[in-house]
């Protein structure tokens, strides 16, 4: 198959894929790459679902092609447990039972990361605001608010 | 569909301008790949402008400053200098989407995506920003208010790109904000928008003035009258009652689902009010 090479790194490991010029960052992700953390709500970026870090901002996989991410850097939800160690956030989502479904978990952990990487002690409002680009239809949101504080505080050794 | 990422502008120009299909240029692709997953879109190319070096930065000169079209606004968020200079600017170009959005969306793209509802654009017009237009014949500077020419389409020609938007730095006593109305408080596309950018003589009397609306007509408005109404005055009460109501007169909205046309004409006077009164308190630097 033709197709557009593409090498990245990708949680760290060397990767090279071939793509379609078509085909976004999540096709790739998913169907190509075999991670498939990362999930397709809406395709359209309302719902934070398929949120990585590419080059250490957030964004939502949907809208980036496969091919931008030539010499790139992502991370997804897949990085993020160390072997069998979960990072504070994961582990307080479990603790707040701040997961329902869980289709959005993913994207939610990845946002929440990147909040606390950039803004360690975040208020409740900071918290509501960086988090407003992920749509959960269980928890009401409070849940994942409550575990975001808790694991900021764990980070910051409360 | 092709894909090319070029790293200079000549040849992003060239691409464009010798494509005998549909191209687009693809800046963070927050709206064009939205589009690009419609039945109805048809690309036979996309140029990503984000590996052009010069299109990647915000270069701060004793003229003023000079934005990138691939900087994101996140990244207009974090520039001290533009955000003390034009802080009504980066505020709307921060209202922009999520957090996802903001990593990746451009003010330069807001500009060339030409919905009437751009949240960045009735701030930069207020700010007289310019367009930097790179071209097969070469470079030409237009006011960004003749980028977008209706819903969805611009004045730019075959091979042509938005390279950099440019705003002066500000003399003393001046300032700018802008406002949005929506009915919810984060996520959502402008009912109406404002943008004012005020300088202030000594005694605090309005000198220069400018005053622009978002979602109100098919394209963002400069409203001189509105700008006329204050000038000459400390924005007294009277002054602020006649730039509402210069704005509301201003107004060619349509119904829709987000706002009537009698809501929108009334909330394009609040809204510049208030808009007008934030950015006279920053220019006496109150």
């Amino acid at each position: 198959m033709s197709g557009l090479a593409v090498s990245a790194t990708i949680n760290g490991d060397e990767v090279e894929y071939l793509c379609q010029a078509e085909e976004t960052l999540l096709d790739v992700l998913r169907n190509r790459l075999g991670l498939t953390g990362a999930k397709e709500g809406c395709g359209t970026g309302d719902c934070g679902a398929c949120s990585v870090v590419l080059d250490g901002k957030l964004v939502c996989s949907c809208l980036v092609l496969g091919a931008e991410v030539q010499g790139a850097t992502v991370e997804t939800i897949e990085g993020m447990a160390k072997g069998d160690t979960l990072h504070p956030l994961q582990t307080k989502f479990l603790e707040h039972a701040a997961l329902q479904c869980g289709i959005c978990t993913p994207g939610f952990l990845m946002a929440a990361k990147a909040l606390l990487d950039a803004n360690p002690d975040p208020t409740e409002e900071e918290i509501r605001f960086g988090l407003a680009g992920n749509l959960c239809r269980c928890t009401g949101y409070d849940k994942i608010v409550r575990a975001v504080q808790a694991a900021a505080l764990e980070i910051n050794g409360g | 569909m092709y894909y090319e990422r070029p790293e200079t502008l000549q040849d992003a120009s060239r691409l464009l301008a010798e494509t005998k299909g549909t191209a687009y240029i693809l800046a963070g692709g927050t709206d064009l790949l939205v589009r690009a997953k419609s039945d109805h879109f048809e690309a036979d190319l996309m140029v990503d402008i984000k590996s052009i070096a010069e299109l990647r930065t915000v270069h701060h000169t004793a003229e003023g400053f000079a934005i990138g079209a691939a900087v994101s606004c996140a990244d207009l968020g974090r520039h001290a200098a533009l955000k003390a200079a034009w802080p009504g600017v980066v505020e709307a170009a921060n209202l922009i989407g999520s957090a996802q959005i903001q990593s990746r969306c451009t003010i330069a793209g807001n500009l060339c995506n030409a919905s009437p509802a751009a949240d960045s654009v009735p701030a930069m017009v207020a700010a007289g920003a310019r367009a930097i237009i790179a071209g097969p014949a070469g470079m030409r500077t237009v006011p960004v208010e003749a980028v977008p020419v209706a819903p969805g389409k611009t004045s730019l020609g075959q091979g042509e790109i938005v390279a950099t938007i440019e705003i002066d730095n500000r003399p003393p006593r001046s300032g700018d904000a802008y406002l949005r109305f929506i009915p919810r408080t984060e996520m959502d596309i402008a009912v109406v928008g404002a943008g004012v950018s005020l300088t202030l003589d000594e005694t605090g009397t309005i000198q220069s003035a400018r005053v622009a609306l978002g979602a109100v007509a098919p394209t963002v408005m400069l409203v001189a009258e509105a700008a006329d109404a204050i000038l000459g005055t400390r924005l007294e009460y009277a002054a602020l009652e006649r730039l509402a109501e210069a704005c509301s007169a201003a107004c060619r909205p349509i119904n829709d689902k987000r706002g009537t046309v009698e809501f929108r004409k009334k909330v394009a006077g609040v809204l510049a009010r208030r808009a007008a009164r934030i950015a006279y308190d920053r220019s006496r630097g109150a």
